[in-house]
């Protein structure tokens, strides 16, 4: 039987892989990946807890989060793809109309 | 070591893995495909964890659906003829400074902290409990989640159009 820790050290390790390349990567499609991979580790913890504490609620919150995810997926590549179009990158170091 | 031990360290490992090189491959369409090998080995730990339900959603909605959204962005912004689908890592140190902090409090936390368990009995199916609750106590936030679902469908295709 594996103890909680392995699990959680999993989701843990998940995470800190999505802040690096959060953190690293000039690609906005790499670090939109880099997003998903923290969100999925965020759920790992969910269901963790909610199968060793033998509570359902956490796998209805796991679902609800995968729903948002799918949502902010598109529309956060409908953005990555009109910012493609009207200034031909999207390497995140180029894209900064919004500061000044 | 039984059979279940074993599969939780080969799913694991393979979502470790994948993981990783979905953040180190200069190719991008090489770490999409890491990150289908993520998501399959998550799914995998969620049936060993009893979860059924949400490891067929996970297979579902993130391979069968962002997988594919992502591989179409990766299509439609990068112009395969001119500029190389190649990218490039930046500011390592302060970021490998960030991260071991941010990485040691969490990992140190999760290890030290006694968390209360329940003696596992391995659970019988647990989708009819989820859908008992999603249509009962929270049928408000399942229609909730119906009108994000549309309204993100609606301001995608109004964000990504041709003006």
């Amino acid at each position: 039987m594996i103890p909680i820790e392995f699990y959680l050290v999993l989701s843990a390790f998940m995470f800190i892989t999505g802040v690096v390349g959060v953190l690293t990567r000039k690609n906005a499609i790499i670090v939109f990946m880099s997003i998903e991979l923290m969100l999925n580790a965020a759920n790992l913890s969910f269901v963790t807890f909610s199968s060793f504490l033998g509570n359902n609620i956490g796998q209805l919150f796991v679902f609800f989060v995968m729903t948002v995810a799918a949502a902010e997926s598109a529309v956060g590549l409908a953005i990555i793809i009109a910012l493609f179009r009207n200034k031909l990158t999207i390497n995140i170091d180029e894209i900064n109309v919004l500061k000044w | 070591m039984n059979l279940a031990d074993f599969l939780f360290y080969v799913f694991a490992v393979i979502t470790l893995v994948s993981a990783f090189f979905v953040v180190t491959f200069k190719n991008i369409i090489y770490s999409a495909f890491s990150l289908l090998l993520t998501f399959l080995g998550v799914a995998g730990i969620y049936v060993l964890l009893g979860a059924d339900f949400i490891a067929i959603v996970q297979v579902i909605v993130y391979v069968g659906g962002i997988l594919i959204l992502i591989l179409f962005g990766v299509m439609l912004t990068n112009k395969i003829q001119n500029v190389p689908i190649k990218t490039e890592a930046s500011f390592i140190i302060p970021a490998s400074i960030t991260i071991g902090a941010f990485g040691g409090i969490l990992v140190s936390t999760f290890i030290n902290t006694r968390w209360k368990s329940m003696p596992a009995e391995l659970a019988n199916s647990t989708l009819t409990d989820v859908g008992h609750l999603l249509m009962n106590e929270y049928i408000l936030i399942f229609e909730l989640l119906g009108i994000l679902l549309l309204v993100a469908l609606v301001g995608a295709a109004s964000i990504a159009r041709k003006q």
